[in-house]
């Protein structure tokens, strides 16, 4: 009886928080987008609420195509990511537990889109790697004039958001199957003569959905929201909607502010339709599998979508490891013109041109990286242990509210955040932008925490308490040195999140706030590739030894501990 | 009362000189120790590091650093600044100084967002050519009226591959038939880029009917009439572009990449120096050259400018008058640090001030002033504007 009102306490202490230091930011801005979007900005002297802002934005030229291209990249992507990360799961789970997955999956998951992005681009366009390995054998004294990058149909643009989403959604969907007594429901399958294929689709991925839904929509809304992956890798002319809006939000014409943020509310239109379908689909699918589960078949045809799973998987890996690798190649290349594989010359200079703020900007994104991510892990173990001592699961409506700043696009609230900052004489400090990256780290940090924490064995606690631990030992001295390899494991994919912000970034460090991925950004506007290629070595770097650090903690802590030595996560 | 500001007049007048310097005295004093936050496009090493060594040397000599805010487009600080307005923040603000162009020049000015006139406060403004209608008075046909001081001089220039191109296009009209031949040889960057507007402007200039017309704002009737021969001009270029005409790149530095990787023949800036800098920095294949085409190009001055509320507006000052001494331009300059021509007036400098532009090296990838040929005026900014808009409107599907 002791414990109700301290649980409860935390648990308001967190909410406030989160009522506070998220929502509020988020729906200020996007009241102030909002208003700006119906005509209402006082400060370029338009008072007048009107619809205006609309008509001008629907009479833009291209905005129905942009809007096709950019729901066709961002539902596909999505589907295909989704399919090939659930098939890639069951065709290597049984040798891909815990750590060794998440070693493998690390270097995708710590490069930042951008730099894939300009990666893939060389690897993919008639002028790239593959075109240049292929030119001699061809004949080519220059390269064929084919959209194979930037394709009216977005098909690159698909790629380059699979590269980076399938390993994601493979890690949360690795981390729902700890809830689901996966061996057991496989045997059994298995024992009623199920196809590998079939167990997988008909008995797990039902159970793993709930799990890894909100992700998946998370993997949705950035997929129909993203700048840099669109500008790099998108059709031109028109581009898809948040490359426009972008283009419409920095015009030097300051009233095409105005249907600039009728466009980010129509992208979260965009969005929220997305979800709707998707919920749509679930509901069908639903319906429909219950008849197909009941109808019984074995599904032995399915089992050829494995090896065709690992095929596509190992293609996918070998092009995200080009990207990688072309780019760390350009960072040591001087020239290297077309159609040489290899550059003509070496150089150091892309890295010791830019090192003296090479080093100002990796110490500042480390500091922000640090920050932010414990400012994230503080609250997310609150939240979680506050669910604990409450002994209540979480309600829907907290899911969604953690979830919040990744499924409302970016572009909606930004600017009108900076506005509340300001007026709260926040803008162009440190304090700003850890506050604005830390709504974006949060919620990766409670994706990746929350099963690990819940998967806990509630006999370790119960033992403690017997022994006369109060709540708070139990925390400290069992349920954290305990979860600490899934904690770190958060951790780093924290810092990964936070090197990657660049808009929150900008926006709210005055442009002051040098980091790597603005530097990267603003240095090369996305064409030296040597800068770029030095910049994304280090904007990977510091996540991977993030990670790192995450599998060898545990490791060197618990090396007398078996069963505490394993990634969870 | 009269008599006492006639006798303020007449001291003024008498003391001009004194109190111009006895005002700089105190912009100095007021400025040592500033901290000069100056906005600029970050997308070129070379003028990143002039940047640099500007802050160096007026930390040295004046007390004030200078900390470069590496910008991918200006209007991000037109904005910065516009939501600062919004909340309140008339001082202190996060902008001191912004290297700025016309149409955001315009735009800030109309919003009353500028600090100023200051120009004729900086003792280095003795240099310039300030008499009216002399190019560093107007942007864009706006008039500067010392709202934003000059620091280097933009031209229009294409860059051709001499390895891969015996004889660029003459003129502008002759881009179709060369396009025609080479299909797929050439591009320009999306017109809502600065640099593709310019690109159709510079086709506007020379096909324009009346190209006066140009310099007052575009109305629909004369908009009409005088595009009716670029778009013909146009539409016969685009299906022999890049891609087909269906993609464009999205800046200048995308387009120069294309070219490095072998995609297209020809490039396109602002500066004249650029394809030199771009040799020397692995950009380019050394046999990239210039070409203008014959009847001119398009050339502005590049201006600097104090947004109302800059917390450093004293610093601020002091940088622009830096930028403005003959030493510094003569460094900016030179090719081997930069390569941008200096806005000042050679009929202006003392000696010494000349011998050290006449000693500055030479590359062969640098053209002469002389080879430039005239320099075009800018259209006012409405018709960039609308420029933009009716290819938008034309080829955007």
């Amino acid at each position: 009886m002791r414990v109700a009102p301290e649980g409860r306490g935390l648990r308001a202490l967190v909410l406030a928080a989160l009522a506070f230091g998220l929502i509020g930011p988020i729906a200020a801005g996007l009241w102030a987008t909002a208003r700006a979007g119906f005509g209402v900005m006082p400060v370029i002297g338009a008072t007048e609420a009107s619809l205006a802002p609309w008509s001008a934005l629907f009479a833009l030229p291209g905005l129905a195509t942009s809007l096709k291209v950019t729901a066709f990249t961002g539902i596909v992507s999505t589907l295909l990511s989704l399919i090939l990360a659930l098939a890639l799961t069951a065709a290597l789970q049984p040798r891909l537990t815990g750590g060794r997955a998440a070693r493998l999956l690390a270097p995708f998951l710590a490069i930042p889109h951008a730099a894939l992005a300009i990666g893939l681009a060389f690897v993919l366009t008639p002028s790239g790697w593959i075109a240049r390995l292929l030119a001699p054998i061809l004949g080519l004294d220059r390269p064929p004039d084919i959209a194979l990058v930037g394709d009216p149909w977005g098909i690159a643009l698909i790629l380059g958001l699979m590269l980076k989403e399938v390993p994601f959604l493979m890690l949360v969907s690795l981390a729902g199957l700890t809830q689901i007594p996966l061996a057991q429901h496989l045997a059994a399958g298995r024992s009623l003569g199920y196809g590998r294929a079939a167990v997988w689709l008909k008995l797990i991925v039902p159970q793993l959905w709930p799990l890894i839904r909100l992700p998946v929509m998370v993997v949705l809304a950035y997929a129909l929201s993203t700048v840099e992956m669109g500008l790099i890798l998108g059709p031109s002319n028109p581009p898809v909607l948040a490359v426009l809006l972008t283009r419409l939000f920095f015009a030097p014409d300051t009233a095409l502010l105005l249907p600039a943020s009728a466009g980010a509310l129509l992208q979260g239109g965009l969005v929220a339709a997305a979800f709707a379908l998707l919920w749509l689909t679930e509901r069908a699918l639903a319906m429909a599998g219950r008849f197909w589960l009941c109808r019984g078949g074995r599904g032995h045809g399915l089992d050829p979508i494995l090896p065709l799973a690992r095929g596509l998987g190992m293609i996918a890996a070998a092009l995200g490891a080009l990207a990688m690798l072309a780019l760390l190649t350009w960072s040591f290349a001087w020239r290297w013109p077309w159609p040489a594989a290899l550059p003509e010359s070496w150089s150091l200079r892309a890295w010791t041109g830019a090192a003296p703020g090479l080093a100002r900007a990796l110490g500042l994104t480390l500091a922000l990286a640090l920050a932010t991510t414990a400012l994230s892990l503080a609250l997310a173990v609150a939240w979680l242990e506050g669910e604990d001592r409450a002994r209540s699961p979480r309600a829907p409506w907290a899911e969604a509210l953690i979830y919040l700043p990744l499924l409302v696009p970016q572009i909606g609230f930004l600017y009108g955040l900076n506005v509340l900052f300001l007026r709260l004489g926040l803008s162009g400090g440190l304090a700003a932008v850890i506050w604005a990256q830390a709504l974006f780290v949060f919620p990766y940090v409670m994706i990746t925490l929350s099963d690990p924490w819940r998967a806990l064995d509630p006999r370790l606690a119960r033992a403690a308490a017997s022994l006369g631990a109060g709540p708070w030992r139990r925390l400290f001295t069992v349920k954290l040195p305990v979860l600490i390899a899934p904690i770190l494991t958060a951790a780093a994919i924290g810092v990964a999140v936070s090197v990657a912000q660049y808009l929150p970034t900008l926006f709210m460090g005055a442009g002051r706030i040098a980091t790597l991925t603005t530097e990267a950004v603003t240095l090369s506007s996305g064409s030296d590739r040597r800068v770029t290629g030095a910049y994304a070595t280090l904007q990977t770097a510091l996540p991977l030894a993030a990670y790192a650090a995450a599998f060898l903690v545990p490791a060197l802590l618990h090396r007398d501990r078996r069963a505490l030595r394993g990634g969870g996560a | 009362m009269r008599l006492h500001l006639a006798a303020a007049a007449l001291a003024a007048s008498l003391a001009t000189a004194p109190a111009v310097a006895d005002d700089w005295q105190a912009t100095l004093d007021a400025a040592r120790g500033q901290t000069v936050f100056w906005n600029a496009w970050g997308g070129d090493g070379r003028t990143n590091a002039f940047i640099d060594w500007v802050g160096d040397e007026t930390a040295r000599r004046f007390g004030v650093e200078v900390r470069h805010v590496k910008l991918t487009d200006t209007a991000e600080a037109v904005t910065r600044v516009i939501s600062e307005k919004a909340a309140g923040r008339d001082e202190g603000g996060s902008v001191d100084m912004i290297w700025i162009n016309g149409p955001n020049f315009l735009a800030m000015k109309e919003q009353g967002l500028l600090h100023g006139p200051f120009v004729e406060s900086l003792p280095n403004a003795a240099y310039l050519d300030l008499s009216p209608g002399a190019p560093a008075t107007v942007d864009f046909t706006e008039p500067v009226e010392g709202m934003e001081s000059p620091w280097r001089l933009a031209r229009f220039v294409f860059a051709f591959d001499t390895a891969r191109i015996d004889v660029p296009p003459e003129t502008m009209a002759e881009f179709v038939p060369w396009a025609e031949a080479h299909p797929g040889r050439m591009t320009h960057p999306d017109p809502s880029n600065f640099m593709g507007a310019t690109f159709l402007k510079q086709a506007l200039i020379e096909l324009a009917p009346d190209a006066s017309a140009l310099q007052s704002p575009a109305g629909d009737a004369v908009f009409a009439e005088a595009t009716a021969p670029l778009w013909a001009w146009y539409d016969a270029l685009r299906p022999n572009l890049w891609r087909g005409g269906a993609a464009f790149p999205e800046n200048e530095s995308i387009q120069q990449q294309l070219m490095n990787d072998g995609e297209i023949d020809i490039a396109m800036y602002f500066d004249p120096a650029a394809p030199a800098a771009a040799i020397r920095q692995g950009l380019l294949p050394d046999t990239a050259r210039v070409f203008v085409p014959k009847g001119g190009s398009i050339g502005n001055v590049s201006f600097v400018a104090i947004p109302y509320n800059a917390a450093n507006r004293e610093g601020a000052m002091v940088v622009a008058n830096f930028l403005l001494a003959p030493e510094t331009q003569a460094q900016m300059q030179n090719i081997d640090v930069l390569g941008a021509f200096s806005v000042l007036d050679p009929a202006r400098l003392d000696d010494a001030g000349r011998a050290a532009f006449a000693a500055l090296p030479d590359d062969p990838a640098l053209p002469r002033l002389d080879e430039l040929g005239p320099t075009l005026i800018e259209p006012h900014a409405s018709w960039m504007t609308r420029l933009t808009e009716a290819w938008a409107d034309r080829n955007t599907r």
